[in-house]
Parts: structure tokens; sequence; C-alpha cells
């Protein structure tokens, strides 16, 4: 009787059909690299041919009229840095409040309500809000308020903007909250703190890393959001630098999405058109500096448990 | 003993003291402000909803299914959203048909094949990027690449462009909710997998999959529902803002997507809302009603499949 070596290396079909699967699922992930390649590229190339094409000198000059060869960066940076700063004050205490609400006070069941509500308000598309902001809020809220008011702002904007990032900052900071392990909670109750003080002063301390992390998301969010601004904020065509928050301006995704708008017949300045590409060149390292910041944050600053 | 316990002893003042009846203000206070400020965020949607019923309800009540079956018209008692409603839904069979096969395709090599590498980590950290990227900045990509660069593919401004243009911006989404879904499978499920012979590529089959099934479908129905309200993109990446006529009738569809103008239902919102005339107010509610009750039935599936998922594995 002879013993054959016996041959544990399987089927080379079956292992011929994993090495071929197990390729296609590579190339999958890899194809997301290819289209951050493709975002930076696209962006690059006629970033440098618009500074190229345009006197530099117009990049710091009176208010963003890009037709006019004008590309005051001061302009729309600044309107942005209102409109998002705005849009935080509404949406840091709404979404916050929100999540500790729905983390720490919330029973099972008033949960399993609002989560969904939340998730709905989450769901509504930014082009709502801004028609929204721009035929309810300016008209029925702001103009009761400061009569001023012109049809178009950046207050009405941003106010439709912070709506906008509530559910965001809310679930993450949600959460953050609930990944806090319950014996610090219990340990709290047995010193004889109440709810709110441990909530509020155990809680939602050993949350913080992922709270902060959630702001700076809808921060990310807000500098970015194109159509409420496209359609609350006007000043389609270019603004001069807007100090009161009431009058209409450009921000950076304004100035783009009117760009975008008459893409196909503009007219105007050399440069007109690729300032686009710059302004989205500008906003793509601004919310990614923001994003890794606020993952460096969590990593940084959580506690483990 | 007896004697002694009428003098009231330490414990006595401590539980006393312990068992107040002292109410509580600041807790009260508290609770009172966390749900106020969970009620001003339920306010806000419910007088969204109701504002854009109550300015778009006259087009409803006189021109009922004329609204949703007209096309585009520079005459707001004409003007409908049949093209608009026509051009959101290719964009998302080109969603679903791209996005979800490469999303979740990648999902599963970083799960489930990938060792810990560096260049591991960086697909996962590319990823998050740009998950994070504003969309309006995925609208010049669409417009560099699938516009201009691809034209001889997607032949310029055409319904490809717009529908690559999305599933692009989704595709990292889709990737993280995948990647979550597979990462809730149980090992312990692979390893028997593996215990009995199979390999890789079977236990994912038969194994993982059909455990993450579920909550994959209800990530991938919600990222749709993100694209379907999406438009910024769409407007760099040729959408037509302005009236453009519908193709004759019993043009193919093909004919439609590979050479026709298009337009989608938020583009249409948007383009309606800048109009000055005081009449666009009321179809562009309208509009945006129409908009919402297919968002809302989209989102109430998915999470009605995800309670249904979730009530089953408790």
């Amino acid at each position: 009787m002879t013993t054959a070596a016996l041959d544990l290396s399987g089927d080379p079909k079956r292992k011929r059909r994993e090495r071929r699967v197990r390729i296609l699922f590579q190339s999958a992930a890899v194809f997301s690299i290819v289209v951050s390649a493709a975002i930076v590229f696209s962006l690059i190339g006629r970033a440098i041919g618009f500074l190229l094409e345009i006197d530099l000198s117009q990049l710091w000059a009176d208010g963003w009229f890009p037709r006019r060869g004008r590309f005051d960066l001061r302009t729309i940076v600044w309107h942005t840095l209102v409109v998002s700063a705005i849009a935080m004050v509404v949406a840091t205490p709404l979404g916050l409040g929100a999540s500790v609400y729905l983390s720490e006070y919330a029973s099972p069941r008033a949960r399993r309500v609002l989560k969904p509500i939340l998730e709905v308000l989450a769901g509504i598309p930014s082009v709502v809000l801004g028609f929204f902001a721009l035929k309810f809020i300016t008209p029925n809220i702001l103009t009761t308020f400061f009569p001023g008011t012109q049809q178009s702002n950046l207050l009405a904007a941003g106010i439709g903007v912070g709506i906008l990032i509530i559910p965001l900052v809310a679930s993450v900071s949600e959460d953050a909250m609930r990944a806090v392990p319950i014996a610090l909670r219990e340990a709290s109750y047995g010193l004889g703190a109440q709810k709110w003080r441990t909530s509020l002063s155990v809680v939602f301390p050993a949350a913080l890393s992922g709270i902060v992390a959630s702001l700076i998301l809808g921060l990310s969010r807000a500098i970015g959001e194109t159509m409420v601004v496209a359609i609350a904020a006007g000043a389609t065509g270019g603004s001069l630098l807007q100090v009161n928050p009431l009058n209409g301006g450009q921000t950076m995704t304004g100035a783009m999405a009117s760009l975008a708008i008459g893409s196909d017949q503009v007219v105007g300045e050399a440069g007109t058109f690729d300032s686009l590409f710059f302004v989205g060149l500008l906003l793509f390292f601004m919310t990614l500096a923001l994003n890794i910041f606020s993952e460096r944050f969590v990593k940084r600053f959580r506690q483990r448990y | 003993m007896a004697t002694r316990s009428k003098m009231p002893t330490t414990s006595d003042l401590v539980k006393a003291s312990i068992s107040g009846k002292k109410t509580d203000f600041v807790g009260i206070a508290v609770a009172f402000i966390l749900l106020l400020t969970v009620f001003v965020s339920l306010g806000i949607l419910i007088t969204l909803l109701a504002d854009m019923l109550i300015k778009g309800w006259s087009v409803f009540a006189d021109r009922g299914w004329d609204f949703i079956s007209s096309p585009l018209s520079p005459d707001p008692e004409k003007a409908g959203l049949s093209q608009a409603i026509f051009g959101s839904l290719i964009l998302m069979v080109f969603v679903v048909i791209v996005a979800f096969p490469l999303g979740v395709g990648a999902a599963i090599y970083l799960e489930e094949y990938a060792k810990d590498t560096r260049m591991t980590r960086f697909i996962v950290a590319n990823m998050r990027n740009l998950a994070g990227v504003p969309s309006i900045v995925y609208g010049l990509l669409g417009f560099a690449v699938f516009v201009q660069l691809l034209s001889g593919i997607t032949n310029g401004r055409t319904l490809i462009s717009g529908g690559l243009t999305l599933a692009v911006l989704v595709l990292p989404i889709m990737m993280i909710t995948a990647s979550e879904a597979l990462r809730a499978v149980p090992d312990a499920l692979r390893q028997a997998s593996y215990g009995v012979g199979a390999t890789k590529w079977e236990t994912i089959r038969h194994h993982v999959l059909p455990v993450a099934t579920p909550a994959i479908l209800t990530g991938s129905v919600l990222t749709v529902a993100r694209a379907f309200g999406e438009s910024a993109p769409l407007l760099l990446a040729g959408a037509v803002l302005s009236n453009f006529f519908s193709a004759p009738a019993g043009t193919g569809v093909v004919t439609l997507v590979t050479e026709g103008d298009y337009t989608a239902l938020p583009i249409v919102v948007f383009n309606w809302a800048r109009q000055p005339q005081k009449e666009f107010v009321a179809i562009t509610a309208a509009g945006i009603v129409v908009l919402l009750v297919i968002l809302l039935l989209v989102n109430g599936v998915a999470i009605y499949l995800r309670d249904r998922a979730s009530r089953r594995a408790a």
C-alpha cells in the first residue's frame, strides 16, 4: 500500500474564484482613492489657471463681482463666517439640548418617537430650507423684529443652515453621551447627585470630546452648505462686503452657485468661470481641515473606559 | 436604650436632611429647558411642513394631477413636474447601479479582507474625509470629469453625467453605512463557517451578507433618499435650470438619458424659488410638498425595515 501525499491545497478552481472576488472588492475600495484624486486634480488645475489669468491684486478688491473681474476673497469668506456663526448659534443649544434630553432623560418610548422625527428633519433637502428661510423666516419673523431687513439676507440664510445642522449635532453628540458607561452615572447617584447634576457634571464632560466633534462637523457642514444660501442670502451676481447680516451678500458657496447657474452663458472678464474652481478648492481645504481636526480632537481627548 | 431614642441621634438628623421634601427647582428647570429644546426643533419641523402645505395647497386643489403630469413652463399656471420627476428617477437609478455595488464592495474589502496596513488606514481615512466634502465640490468634479473630460462617454450635459456625479457623491456614505452593517455581524459566525471548511468568499456570501443585508439595505435606502434631495452638484453637472421642451412622445428612454436636456425635482424647486413673481410661490411650495412626500415615503420604508430587523434580532 502506497501512501500518496495527501493534497491539501484545495480545489484550484475554488482558489481562483477566491482570488478574483478579492481583487474585485479591492478595486472597489481603491476606487475611492481615485475619486479623491479626481477631485483634487480637477480643482487644482483650473484654480491655478484662474490665478494665472487674473490680476492678482483683484483678490483684495472692492467686493466680489466675478463678471467685472473683482474677486475679493475677504467678502465671500467673511459672509461664509457670518452665516456659519449664526448657524452655530441656532444649532448648538437646540442640538445639544435635544441630545442630552434623548440620551439622559427620555423614556425608551419617547426615544422611539423622537428619534425618527429627528431623522425626518435630517432628511429635509436644503432647497426646502432655503425656500423656508426666504418665504417664512424673513417675512414672518425677521421683518417683525428688524424692520430694516432686506428681502434676501445673511441672517435668514444662517438660521436656515442652523436648522439644517441641528439633527447632525444632536445625533453625533447623543451617540457620544450614550457611549459613557452606566457605572459613571451610578457612581454619581451613589454620591447623592440628582439627575440634572449627573447629566451635566458627569455625563456631559465625559462625552465632551464627541460633543466638540459634533460641533466641528456641524460647522464644516454649515460652511459647505450651498442651496440655503443660494436661495435666501441673495446677491446673485456679486456683493460688497456686508457687516450687517440683515443685508444680502454672497458667501463662498453662494458665489459658486451663482456662477454655476450661469455656467453656459458666463460672459465677463477672464477668469470669471474659473474662479469657481479656486473658491471650490478653498472650500475643499477648509472643510477638510475641520474634519481632520475633529477626528484628531476625538482621538486625543477621548476618555477610554 | 428606650429612653435614649427620645433624643434625636445623629443618624436621625442625617436621615431627616436626606429625605427632606425640598423641591429640586434646578432639576425641574433643567428638565424643562431640555424638553423645550426638543419641542422647539419639533415646532420648526411642524411649522415648515404646515407652511409648505398652506402655501402650496391651492395648486393641488385647482390643478390636481395636472401639476404632476405637465412639463415645465414659464407660465406658473401651467408649469408642472413631469420632467423633474422623470429626471430624478433616472438619477436614482444611476446612484443605485453605480454607488451601491461599489460602496458595498469596498466595505466588504475593508471589513472582511483588508489587514490593518497603512494602505487600509489610508483608504478608511480618505473615505471619511470624502464624506465630509461639500456637495457643490462634487459638482465641480462632475463638471470637470463627467461633463467635459469624459464627454465622449457621457455626451456632455446629460442624465449620465448627473447620475454619475450623484453616485460619486454618495459613494463614501454608502461605504460607511455598509461597513457599519458588516462590523455588526458577530465574528463567531465567520469562525463557525471557516471551521467547516468554507473559504472566505463562501463565508461572506452565505453567512455574513445574509445577516448584514437588512442593515445594508436600510442604510442604502437612506443614502439614496439623500441623493434625491441633492441639487447643488447638479447645478454644475449639467441640469437645465430654465424651461425646456419635453422630447416628443414615444422617444425611447435610452435617447432621453443619453441625449436630452434634463432636470431634477430639487433643481426645479430651486429655479421656481428664485423667480420674483408672486405666482411662483404657490407652485414652489407645492413642488416641495411633492418632494417631501416622496422622501418621507422612502425614509419611512427604511425606518420600518430597520425597526423590523432590530425587533427580530432582539
